[in-house]
């Protein structure tokens, strides 16, 4: 099946080409930051994890939210939804190896990653981690590439297929809970340690997820000839729409806990992220207020019907969406955690440029697995349709 | 085949250390620290404990002078590298110091103007706490940092990922990375051979030297610090870290955060 993405258009190739070329700029700055350490990056001491581990956090939000669309398919039958599953599951499968590449990228000793197998350590949340992320990965490039296959072969799928699908439902939200406890377990790191985290790392995920899943599904339209249908994003824009409404929410509760109840700890790190230290405002502040107002202009565009069923806007309105979260999870979160330190200092963080490029790297990296696995999807549907 | 071989010598060492340890063992239950049996047991010169701790008697350690000499004991003696300022953010720290309101927020006070009492008004020495319940090897995912029976929370240097989990664990700020090669900051003649250098990409920490210990001395920063740090086994009720603690009013960092740390502080 692999074979169908060897043949494409010139327009196919020149944008695996300039993935590539990404990945070789991004790649040279890897073997750099491999040879002299992670000192080319704008981490520290204080701020020990930094945006590797927050495009980590985020990505993987956006392979738990491939659940939004299969659980309506599986449980509810919702036929609708029919040709974005494959879009969904691969879309996952490239999320997930952009998840595993920023870990990579974010070790100090990547050598030695194997003894995270070699030496098991159920206690450590990273051992879970692994564990979970692992096997989604595996669940869907199972589901994903068995279905199609029998698509191709005009069968049906294999009854054992089904299970799998059952598992990968429930799986998709662990990896997200796991990943939120990575952080909301630590003691002293008060913007983490918080039990809703997770609720909102899995709020989050399912509206900035389908999100983006839609917006490439619209870009799949315009490129080829393979449509989901207008109906299938009307409801997955409608999921998206309740989805931001509840991580907003979420968000006010623990402003509210931080803010009503006065306790400094629990205040600090808001403080810093809205209103900067000491009345020092940081890009991070400014940001922050940004993606408050995106976050507040994506509901009043997505949850008027007339608006949200436009499909001029819907897109800007999906964009403005991921950009709010991808600020609040992707930048926010981990800054916002490690500041104020546990000495009540401040010491900034911004991502160097090296680590951009990196970072560049990995996200090429993924966009070209989804590419290939999208052109795979979009032959094996033309050729049966 | 040579699998099994090693293996069986592997087992044969492990119960040869085990009936070796056995009387030591004994010794320890008896006198009342049960719950701990030493780890290595070996050097009859060897300080064995329950649970050694450290007290800190911030009376006599004033002025950053005072602070000095046990800095530059500890960080000698184990290869701490000094960075240059342009990478003061990178730095590492075994052993350093910061403001009352920095090493204890949780006793920030609004004192009248003027009135900051003058025993804030000095540096605090901090260090790895060796916690009792040590989040940083809750959450490391190789083992690469465990906690000895002893108490003595150390870092396998060799095994070490550096994923930096045990850094965002740490509620103290005791861990350090090694952003870049640590050896490219310590000129070639002030290295101590005795003690391993450390390689770019793992993390580090004060170890409450435990290789001293395991000849029969006491800490380097213990030693430099002419009485104003005292260390020994909290176990050991005529030990002179037991008699401090029971005689003098101490505090410890973050105490409501249940990790029970090591580090007292006479104020």
């Amino acid at each position: 099946m692999l074979e169908t993405a060897l043949k494409g258009s010139p327009r196919y190739w020149g944008w695996l080409g300039i993935l590539l070329a990404v990945m070789g700029i991004g790649g040279a700055m890897y073997m750099w930051q491999f040879t002299v350490g992670l000192t080319v990056t704008g981490l520290s001491r204080d701020v020990s994890w930094g945006f590797y581990i927050a495009q980590f956090t985020y990505l993987v939000g956006v392979a738990a939210a491939g659940v939004m669309v299969v659980l309506p398919y599986y449980f509810h039958h919702y036929k609708d939804f029919k040709k974005l599953i494959i879009l969904a599951e691969f879309q996952a499968v490239a999320a997930v190896i952009m998840c595993l590449g920023f870990i990579v990228v974010d070790l100090g000793q990547p050598t030695r990653m194997l003894n995270v197998l070699r030496y098991p350590t159920p206690n450590s949340i990273l051992f879970w981690d692994m564990v979970v992320l692992n096997g989604y990965l595996l669940l869907n490039i199972v589901i994903g590439w068995v279905s199609l296959q029998h698509e191709r072969n005009h069968v049906e799928p294999p009854k054992w297929v089904k299970p799998l699908v059952y598992t990968s439902i429930i799986w998709a939200f662990s990896i997200h809970t796991v990943t939120a406890f990575l952080y909301q377990g630590l003691p002293g790191r008060h913007y983490w340690l918080t039990a809703i985290l997770a609720a909102r790392f899995l709020a989050s995920a399912f509206c900035s997820g389908p999100a983006i899943l839609l917006l490439v599904a619209m870009l799949v339209r315009k490129v080829s000839d393979y449509d989901v249908g207008d109906k299938a994003i009307k409801a997955l824009a409608k999921i998206v729409t309740y989805a931001m409404a509840v991580n907003v929410f979420f968000f006010l509760l623990e402003l509210f806990t931080a803010a009503y109840s006065n306790i400094p700890g629990h205040m600090h790190s808001f403080e810093f992220l809205f209103a900067g230290h000491d009345g020092h405002m940081s890009y991070v502040s400014y940001l922050m207020w940004v993606a408050a107002i995106l976050a507040i202009a994506s509901l009043a565009l997505l949850i008027p019907p007339k608006f949200r069923d436009n499909m001029k806007l819907l897109p800007w309105s999906l964009a403005i969406l991921i950009a709010a979260s991808w600020i609040d999870k992707g930048l926010g979160l981990l800054i916002g955690g490690f500041t104020p330190n546990a000495f009540e200092g401040v010491t900034p963080y911004a991502p160097t440029l090296p680590e951009i490029m990196i970072s560049l790297t990995v996200y090429a990296m993924g966009i070209f697995v989804l590419t290939i696995l999208y052109k795979v999807a979009v032959s094996v549907k033309r050729e049966v349709a | 085949m040579n699998n099994s071989r090693r293996s069986f010598l592997k087992y044969a060492g492990v119960a040869a250390a085990a009936v070796a340890a056995t009387p030591v063992v004994r010794a320890v239950a008896s006198s009342g620290g049960a719950a701990h049996g030493p780890e290595v047991g070996k050097l009859p010169t060897q300080k064995i404990a329950g649970r050694w701790a450290m007290v800190v008697d911030t009376r006599k350690l004033v002025k950053e002078a005072d602070f000095e000499p046990l800095i530059e004991a500890c960080h000698k003696v184990h290869n701490v590298p000094h960075l240059p300022d342009e990478k003061r953010e990178e730095e590492i720290k075994w052993i350093w110091t910061d403001e009352f309101e920095h090493t204890f927020p949780e006793f920030m006070s609004r004192w009248p103007k003027g009135r900051v009492p003058t025993t804030l008004n000095k540096p605090y020495l901090l260090l790895c706490n060796h916690c009792e319940y040590p989040p940083c090897v809750r959450v490391c995912p190789t083992k690469a940092t465990f906690q000895r029976a002893d108490g003595i929370v150390l870092m396998d240097f060799h095994r070490c990922i550096g994923c930096r989990y045990c850094m965002a664990g740490c509620p103290y700020g005791a861990r350090s990375f090694n952003f870049s090669d640590p050896r490219a900051y310590l000129p070639e003649e002030e290295i101590n051979m005795e003690f391993p250098t450390r390689v770019q990409g793992v993390v580090e920490k004060c170890n409450f030297c435990a290789e001293r210990l395991a000849k029969g001395l006491r800490p380097a920063c213990v030693e430099a610090s002419k009485g104003a740090l005292l260390f020994g086994d909290l176990d050991d009720p005529s030990s002179e870290v037991s008699r401090a603690v029971r005689n003098n009013f101490v505090i410890r960092r973050k105490p409501e955060l249940g990790t029970q740390p090591n580090v007292y502080y006479i104020v």
